[in-house]
């Protein structure tokens, strides 16, 4: 599953149901790779990769604005001004101020930290909750699986925003009710990936193996599937994590999001966009910037580890 | 007959009367920014219509040669050394123009899995008739030249095969396919890349006998690569056996195999068994040791380390290629004493021989089992009766699709039987379903598959891998199971730093152990092994062999023993189920199957498998390939291929019962045993 040792030829011409014995192997008899080394060289593939050097690098200048921002930034960011209201950029306010005369600088940092906060444990959920599913699904297959299914389905033929949109009007807007509403519509889809990875794996020997053992099917699923399928997780759950901010900024750009005044970028983009047509384009574009490195940042790195991690 | 004479192809002028010269040819590749050296000084040459055999376990260098020659080396492989010259050219100064057409006209190559060599998605006729539509041809024209081309290659029907898409053919009908194609533009050189590995022996057998007759036909160099010797020997003129880069002897086929003057080389041969050797006559010799690593070896014979012969100057000094005579080299020192090897593996055997007075352990009775594909019925099994008695082993032989692999899991519990099946152990039925059977009757039976690869979990360490079982179905824990694990992991010739290791970090020798000692730490009663041999290599084979009649004269496990190499089911063997389309059609004690009387279909099989002692069968073609199990044919389900078939229609029409011809041998056949044996007797008299 890695890049190295790539002795034998490409095309039609390998042998692959030819005995496939000894070759590469060392003295020892044992193949030149540990666990170690296989590890440390995805690390050096990846450390190679300029996509993933610059995703990465984006991604934590943004959680250090979330995690230190207040105290580096040169304003309070929900500190309002009367006097100094929709200030175009200038050395004293680099990103301008807004219609209330807040920073928008100060803003556009600290505003990392709700979605820094809500979008990671919202994805952590989806994954666990689809991880689970998908595996229940490949692995016990039949009524189960087809019951299941269809539901993932039905909800999936909405789009992420309006069945969220749904749940939020029901509840009311929280960062709980945030990471409940996006785990869960997310676990379906992660729930579907898993699965289609599963259905491969529980062809294989090794599974009719553990049965004649007489394995539990939490065994089976958590120990011996679970492992092999972790490649695709991964990069799902980056992919998702993604999707998740976009989700995040959306419905706090609806107003169903995080609320003003805290700072955030959705709704910054939402309270300020009705003066652009008055040539205040600073009060949106940064925040909307901000957003879109956010995102082209997390996706970077996720193009990175699926061309390292599934080969 | 000439092949594409009609196309218009342009003729080749005359040619040079050494097709392929290959001197002194050094190839690398760049890993890590390391050149590491896959070939090493390696020479020979092909002449004019003669057919040269590379011979050697995986990783040898067989197949690089043969990239090295169409200049296909991968981007991180470069030829370092020494010269090719094809018709006296040399591809590595071709410019891109003269590179396509000498691929094109010069060169064809057909390779193993011909499956994948075609597109999926067009269709087979398209494909054919593009070779021609290169050469400037119409479409209409080109079709009509796809058409006759695929009649040289002896198929039937050549205007349905052309509308087929490659998955509607078979593995044979494909290869055919594969070797017309390559074969339309006449080109001086053909390379055949283990051409017959994926393929059934009954279909290996008939797609080397159409290379044969082609091959005289035209007036082509063939460079056959093959890891089967008996194949070599039977396909080509002279041959190469190459050993990690290196070609370490050469010369005529025959004398080479029967009288081999390199280590390596008898080692190789000593590996196979054959001329009816059996586990209680004696152990396989093995080769010990590994292979080394691409530029492990910098000074010094390359097999030093492996061989029993070797001295301090093998490993200090290179050893030449040595004349043994005017055609034969070898690469050793001591070339003399080659023949005199001393044995890597005591011949002796402790023996136990089985109980025969014994209920047996295992009955099956009206064994059946049908896969409902669409609205198909496939029957994949019907009506199997069969005893397994302890301690012994039982051989199931068949052609692919026979139904042999689909006996073993039903046997296991892992796919369920037809209503009215029965399967008991020691007298006590079994659960159809493995998730319904007690510890007890799991432990019983256990398996050792096919794939390694696929039958250990990749994520899992060996200690975690034989130690679940150890758990699970031995019920052992803390102290006790770790001492258990040393046990076994030792009982299987391995050591304990192999337990951290996960299975990809193992050879497929290696990974093959550690999923016999799996299924030995529950210690089992049935162990059913798979084909546990034929993903391996000879070496390996051996040993595995070696391995499994040990642990069986030891612990007095019976085996369920599945192979399509008849030398190794005989090996291993001490009764036999020959099986065709899911039926039995003989069974008996392993020696009478092979000596006969044999029902028509065992002797097509035995006479299909290429023999390494020159002793060559008349080989009895089957017609056709084997049939669809949703449609089995009427009558006698073997009729349709049967050589012996009766004229009176009888077997068409009734199907014959399995009777017992002799004590303890049965057979399915409308033919009268004794008529069986008159007839099996002249022929063998009239070889």
């Amino acid at each position: 599953m890695t890049g190295i040792g790539h002795l034998s030829p490409p095309l039609g011409a390998t042998p692959t149901n030819a005995p496939a014995d000894s070759s590469s192997v060392g003295a020892a008899g044992a193949l030149d790779v540990s666990v170690k080394r296989v590890r440390e060289e995805q690390f050096r593939q990846l450390l190679h990769s300029r996509t993933f050097l610059f995703g990465s690098l984006i991604l934590i200048w943004w959680v250090v604005c979330a995690i230190f921002g207040t105290s580096f930034v040169p304003y309070n960011a929900t500190a309002t001004n009367i006097l100094n209201t929709n200030l175009a950029p200038s050395a004293g306010h680099w990103f301008g101020t807004n219609d209330v005369g807040n920073d928008v600088f100060s803003r556009v940092i600290v505003g990392a930290r709700d979605i820094l906060e809500i979008a990671p444990l919202a994805t952590l959920l989806g994954t666990a909750l689809g991880t689970t599913i998908g595996l229940a699904q490949g692995y016990l297959g039949g009524a189960f699986d087809m019951i299941v299914g269809r539901i993932v389905d039905a909800f999936l033929s909405l789009p992420t925003v309006i069945v969220a949109f749904i749940f939020v009007v029901a509840v009311g807007p929280s960062t709980a009710t945030l990471v409940l509403v996006i785990g869960f519509v997310f676990s379906l889809i992660i729930a579907r990936t898993v699965r289609t990875a599963v259905l491969q794996e529980r062809e294989l020997d090794y599974i009719a193996a553990a049965r004649l053992r007489g394995e539990s099917v939490l065994h089976m699923m958590f120990v011996e599937i679970l492992p092999n399928v972790l490649g695709p997780i991964i990069v799902e759950f980056t992919v998702r994590l993604g999707y998740a901010i976009f989700t995040i900024a959306t419905l706090s750009f609806l107003g169903f999001g995080v609320q003003l005044p805290t700072p955030d970028w959705g709704a910054d983009v939402a309270s300020n966009y009705p003066y652009l047509a008055a040539g205040y384009w600073w009060e949106t574009l940064f925040p909307a910037l901000a957003i879109a490195s956010l995102v082209i940042a997390i996706n970077l790195i996720g193009d990175a580890l699926e061309a390292v991690l599934i080969q | 007959m000439t092949l594409a004479t009609s196309s218009g192809l342009p003729t080749t002028v005359e040619e040079p009367s050494t097709t392929l010269d290959v001197s002194h040819l050094d190839v690398s590749y760049r890993v890590r920014d390391n050149d590491r050296l896959a070939l090493r000084d390696v020479s020979f040459s092909i002449a004019r219509q003669e057919s040269f055999g590379l011979v050697g376990e995986s990783g040898c260098g067989k197949s690089t040669t043969a990239l090295a020659i169409t200049r296909y080396l991968p981007r991180n492989g470069r030829v370092s050394g020494g010269s090719i010259t094809v018709n006296g050219q040399d591809p590595a100064t071709m410019d891109n123009r003269d590179l396509r057409k000498f691929r094109a006209r010069t060169v064809s190559m057909v390779y193993q899995e011909p499956g994948r060599a075609l597109n999926p998605s067009l269709r087979v006729g398209r494909q054919v008739a593009e070779v021609y539509e290169i050469a400037g041809e119409s479409k209409h024209e080109a079709m009509a030249g796809a058409e006759e081309l695929l009649r040289t290659v002896q198929i039937a029907d050549p205007g349905r095969v052309l509308r087929c898409y490659p998955h509607q053919l078979s593995g044979g009908m494909l290869q055919r396919v594969m070797i017309a194609m390559a074969l339309a533009s006449q080109p001086s050189l053909l390379i055949l890349d283990e051409p017959t590995t994926a393929l059934d022996a009954t279909v290996e057998a008939e797609v080397l006998d159409l290379v044969s007759s082609l091959r005289q036909q035209l007036s082509t160099s063939v460079l056959f690569i093959s890891h089967n010797l008996a194949v070599i020997a039977k396909m080509c003129d002279r041959v190469g056996v190459m050993y990690a880069g290196e070609i370490v002897e050469q010369g005529p086929a025959r004398e080479v195999f029967d009288n081999p003057r390199h280590p390596y080389t008898v080692g190789l041969l000593r590996c196979v068994p054959r001329g009816g050797q059996r586990k209680d006559h004696g152990r396989l010799d093995t080769i010990p040791g590994f292979l080394p690593g691409p530029g492990e070896v910098q000074v010094g014979c390359i097999f030093a380390k492996r061989c029993a012969l070797a001295k301090e100057r093998c490993s200090e000094e290179t050893p030449p290629m040595y004349e043994v005579s005017a055609s034969r080299t070898s690469r050793c020192h001591f070339q003399e004493q080659a023949p005199d090897l001393p044995r890597a593996t005591p011949e002796d055997v402790q023996l136990r021989s089985p109980d025969s007075a014994l209920e047996p352990l295992i009955r099956l009775r009206g064994l059946s089992k049908t896969f409902h594909v669409g609205r198909e019925h496939v029957r994949a099994v019907v009506g199997v009766d069969l005893d397994l008695k302890a301690g012994e082993t039982l051989g199931l032989v068949g052609e692919s699709g026979s139904g042999k692999t689909t006996i073993a899991r039903v046997l296991l519990g892992l796919s369920v039987p037809d209503k009215g099946s029965s399967i008991e152990l020691e007298g006590s039925p079994l659960a159809p379903e493995c998730t319904q059977r007690d510890r007890k009757q799991l432990q019983a039976m256990q398996i050792v598959f096919q794939n390694p690869d696929s039958a250990l979990n990749r994520r899992h360490s060996v200690r975690h891998i034989i130690t679940r079982s150890l758990k699970k179905l031995a019920g052992l824990s803390g102290e006790r199971c770790e001492q258990r694990l040393v046990e076994v992991v030792h009982s299987v010739r391995m050591e304990e730093r192999h337990l951290q290791l996960r299975p990809y970090q193992l050879s497929g020798g290696l990974k093959q152990r550690v999923a016999i000692a799996r299924a030995f730490a529950g210690a089992p009663r049935v162990l059913v092994c798979d084909e546990p041999t034929s993903a391996l290599d000879v070496s390996v084979q051996a040993a595995i062999l070696n391995l499994l009649a040990d642990l069986q004269s030891r612990e007095g496990v019976t085996y369920v023993f599945i192979s399509h190499d008849l030398g190794v089911v005989r090996y291993l063997s001490d009764s036999i189920a020959v099986l065709y389309l899911g039926r039995v059609m003989q069974y008996g004690p392993a020696e009478t199957v092979f000596s006969g009387p044999h029902h028509p279909y065992t002797e097509s099989l035995l006479s299909a498998v290429p023999s390494l002692d020159g002793t060559r069968r008349e080989r009895i073609r089957l017609q056709g390939e084997i049939p669809s199990a949703a449609h089995s044919p009427s009558g006698c389900v073997f009729h349709t291929r049967c050589p012996r078939r009766l004229e009176n229609g009888l077997c068409e029409s009734s199907e014959p019962a399995l009777v017992e011809v002799e004590p303890g041998h049965m057979m399915r056949c409308h033919i009268p045993v004794d008529e069986l044996r008159r007839l099996q007797a002249t022929e063998d008299a009239g070889r």
